[in-house]
């Protein structure tokens, strides 16, 4: 393994991983909110039990994904001091900005995590609200850090390649942004409302919670804000996928041509589904072909030109094979995760006008359970297409990858060991969380759910499960 | 673009550049008094002893508990201020420290979510106790580390040894990427990060465990806060003792009347600081070691002033942009707008009087 083959392992590791606790850390504290908002308008504690459940939650992921994301702030330094060195004073102003969102977000979620009892109800939940918005802003600003490194402006180009006449506010402005911040921030919703719902659904799928009312009740609850949250983002997120294809069209024709496998310049270019990029023979084999489709669908056009992997010498393309493969992956996640957003909608409007609940379709409960990862999936494949796709170039057209790796010999020790650390990390993280929902499901036990869930049973429901 | 802006006084130029080092040492003093206590705290975790030893333990987990994160942040803001107006000081430290501060990324790791690991492990069993005892060994060591490989890097850049390690262009791994670092300077300033980390922690613990109405357990930090202080001060005279003598700061800190009155108040805080403690005046005490490491720290940055790597590297040559200073130094302000206040409430909430006074948000 070369050092910049380490290098870029490393980066790529640790993205990978922070960018899970970055998208519940923006997404779960507004369902705890939602829970919390409804505890409080409806004086039911189950609700606020419920937020409490996935405040606990919130407080391993948040401290995981802090410390991850201090890890990354350094590896900018650690490995690519070239880009640092180039790029810092562009790209130095989303970073600042993030840092602020950041403090104010860790501020107040140790408010809404320790405050409970320490603060009204009203400044409890307005900070759970601080910690949802600026949680959503932090991870705006750092994508616009991509965003510049995908299509970067604000600055020129010196003949010894140092950046003149740098304009960081120009630099935040840059062509793809809007698409590239829209399209993360419904992906944190999408994928970690879906998620949620998902373990929900799962587990209202078993037999021993459906025979408990006051599990049943807890899950029911937890299913319907989940879904709230998280199916609306997953049915618009393919329009806004639309939008920033479109705009990598523009900005990054290589890009497109390898999502593609587009080999070829041509007039009304086919839209390829699956497929395997030939990268020796130049040519995508075994893929459904729409024909004219991807010429529609990037510039409206159905005979509009499409550029090729061919307009850049081989030295210039990124890895086709993974970035076509990462975006084929991203679609099919996205679209089976739409359609089970609409099902849900659908499902819960009707529930609304015929009383007949979420919790009384299994099927629906089935494609929701199967469905809770694919969010994530679909977030490293879209981070893959758009790092990959980006190569061999760090800033597109402006700095390669390789001119901005550190000198630094033997990055595979400090590879294999955040690898060890970030897996072992990983481990536990699940582990505790799957404590955290074991300990919901022995429910109707005086030492389980009933405990820390004092849901008061309606009239119509027998007491099964009080103790 | 801006036109140079700044003034004169006694012969040192500040402008935007030296604006921005100076917030960059305004966040470095937030982050020693508040995440560097936080470490402090963990080392005393890992020390704990004695009859009241859980209580101890129970005591640094409760007053870190809330608070961490947010004070963690100073750190970043410290980076972020870094790679944005000085870019290439940050390409170098990240360069020729890299070995140091991958090892202190471990430690930032290890201890924050051992540490929230140890708090929301949901099991309650027999075995309960032992993994518990896991998690706060990990939590106490990664405590302990940290700091040091903190300090030594900090030693590093003082000790003149970073900037000439960052113009070098050939050499071999050692001379490169090792010896700037693993110098007996930087290890003492590496100790004495750690002995005033937890001189801090042991000073706002004596107030926690004295506004928890548990005199004994503020006699035991009380008594901490006594050899942090001999580890302090034993550190500090080994590392001006090994100071290279071709270090660019060295004449600074030894004479001159800035140093002069920088010494006196850091001396008179350190007495103060150890009277305080046997006088058991525990606001007073915490108010004396803040002090003495807000002392420190300004001393090494006066004395290193303007350079900010040296020898040479000075804040004005490493600068970026001066908009992006500008804006930089913008952001702050209206971000320090928002924080302070934040900040204030965050820390009344927790570390004020009146505790429990609120209604509960819906009973825990």
């Amino acid at each position: 393994m070369t050092d910049l083959m380490a290098a870029r392992a490393q980066m790529a590791m640790s993205l990978a991983f922070h960018i899970i606790f970055a998208a519940l850390g923006i997404a779960l504290p507004l369902l705890a909110c939602a829970a919390e908002w409804r505890g409080m308008r409806t004086g039911d504690p189950g609700y606020t039990g419920l937020a409490k459940r996935w405040a606990k939650g919130t407080a391993i992921l948040f401290a995981v994904g802090a410390v991850s994301g201090t890890v990354l702030s350094f590896e900018l330094g650690l490995l690519w001091p070239g880009f640092m060195r180039h790029a810092g004073a562009v790209v130095g102003l989303p970073f600042s900005l993030e840092g602020f969102a950041f403090f104010t977000e860790a501020i107040f979620l140790g408010i809404y995590l320790y405050g409970w009892d320490r603060v009204s109800p009203r400044a409890h939940l307005a900070a759970g609200l601080v910690v949802a918005a600026s949680g959503a802003l932090s991870g705006i600003f750092v994508v616009l850090v991509n965003a510049w490194m995908n299509a970067p402006v604000g600055f020129t180009l010196a003949p010894d390649g140092s950046f003149a006449d740098v304009d960081p506010l120009l630099g935040m402005r840059s062509p793809v942004a809007l698409a590239q911040t829209l399209h993360m921030t419904l992906a944190a919703y999408a994928a970690t409302g879906m998620a949620v719902a998902g373990v929900h659904a799962a587990l209202l799928l078993r037999c021993a919670t459906r025979r408990d009312a006051v599990a049943r009740r807890f899950h029911t609850r937890a299913l319907s804000i989940a879904l709230a949250v998280g199916a609306p983002a997953a049915v618009l997120q393919p329009l806004s996928g639309h939008y920033s294809a479109e705009r990598v069209a523009v900005t990054q024709p290589v890009k497109l041509a390898a999502m593609e496998g587009q080999w070829r310049t041509e007039a009304g270019a086919p839209l390829r589904i699956g497929g395997w990029p030939d990268e020796r023979a130049e040519q995508t084999r075994f893929a459904l072909e729409v024909p004219k489709a991807l010429s529609l669908l990037a510039f409206g056009d159905p005979n509009a030109t499409v550029r090729g992997l061919d307009v850049v010498p081989r030295a210039d393309r990124p890895p086709v094979l993974v970035t076509h493969l990462a975006f084929q992956l991203m679609v099919a996640c996205g679209s089976a995760m739409a359609l089970v957003g609409l099902w849900g909608l659908w499902a819960m409007g009707r529930a609304r006008r015929t009383g007949l609940g979420i919790d009384a379709r299994p099927r629906l409960l089935l494609a929701t359970a199967l469905s809770a990862p694919l969010g994530f999936v679909a977030i490293e494949a879209g981070w893959t297409v758009t790092e990959v796709g980006r190569q061999p170039w760090v800033v597109q057209g402006v700095l390669r990858t390789r001119d901005a790796v550190t000198p630094v010999p033997g990055l595979v020790v400090p590879f294999l060991m955040f690898t060890a650390l970030y897996v072992f990390l990983g481990v536990m993280v699940a582990f505790l969380l799957w404590r955290l929902i074991v300990a919901t499901r022995e429910a109707g036990t005086p030492a389980g759910l009933t405990r820390e869930y004092p849901v008061p049973l309606t009239p119509a429901e027998p007491a099964a499960a009080a103790s | 673009m801006l036109a140079p802006v700044g003034l004169t006084v006694g012969g040192v130029h500040f402008g935007l550049p030296e604006l921005a080092a100076g917030a960059m040492a305004v966040a470095l003093t937030g982050y020693v008094l508040t995440g560097g206590a936080d470490f402090g705290g963990g080392v005393w975790d890992l020390f704990a002893a004695g009859p009241r030893r859980q209580a101890q333990r129970a005591l640094v987990a409760e007053a870190i508990g809330p608070i961490w994160e947010a004070n963690h942040v100073w750190l970043i803001l410290v980076v972020v201020l870094c790679f944005t107006c000085f870019p290439p000081a940050f390409a170098a430290l990240s360069t020729v420290l890299h070995v140091p501060l991958t090892l202190m990324l471990v430690g930032v790791v290890l201890r924050g979510s051992a540490f929230v690991f140890r708090a929301y492990d949901a099991r309650r069993d027999e075995t309960h106790e032992r993994v518990q005892r896991r998690w706060g060994l990990l939590f106490s060591v990664s405590s302990l580390v940290t700091p040091v490989l903190f300090g030594v890097c900090l030693g590093a850049l003082a000790s003149g040894a970073v900037g000439r390690a960052a113009a070098a262009t050939a050499g071999t791994f050692a001379d490169r990427f090792v010896r700037p670092w693993a110098t007996p300077f930087a290890c003492a300033v590496g100790a004495m990060t750690l002995a005033l980390f937890a001189l801090l922690a042991a000073a706002y613990l004596t107030v926690e465990a004295d506004a928890a109405g548990d005199a004994a357990l503020a006699d035991d930090f009380g008594r901490r806060g006594v050899w942090a202080q001999a580890a302090t001060a034993a550190s500090a005279a080994a590392a001006l003792a090994l100071a290279p003598a071709s270090m660019p700061v060295r004449d600074v800190i030894t004479g001159g009347a800035w140093a002069a009155v920088l010494q006196t108040v850091t001396l008179a805080a350190a007495v103060g600081l150890v009277l305080a403690l046997r006088g058991r005046h525990w606001r007073l005490a915490r108010f004396a070691a803040q002090g003495e490491a807000s002392c420190l720290l300004w001393g090494w940055a006066w004395a290193q002033f303007p350079e900010l790597v040296p020898p040479g590297g000075t804040a004005a040559r490493l600068a970026a942009p001066p908009l992006t200073i500008a804006l930089a130094l913008g952001t702050l302000a209206v971000g320090t707008l928002i924080l302070l206040p934040s900040f204030v409430y965050l820390f009344r909430v927790f570390k004020g009087p009146a505790r429990g006074a609120a209604a509960g948000g819906g009973g825990a």
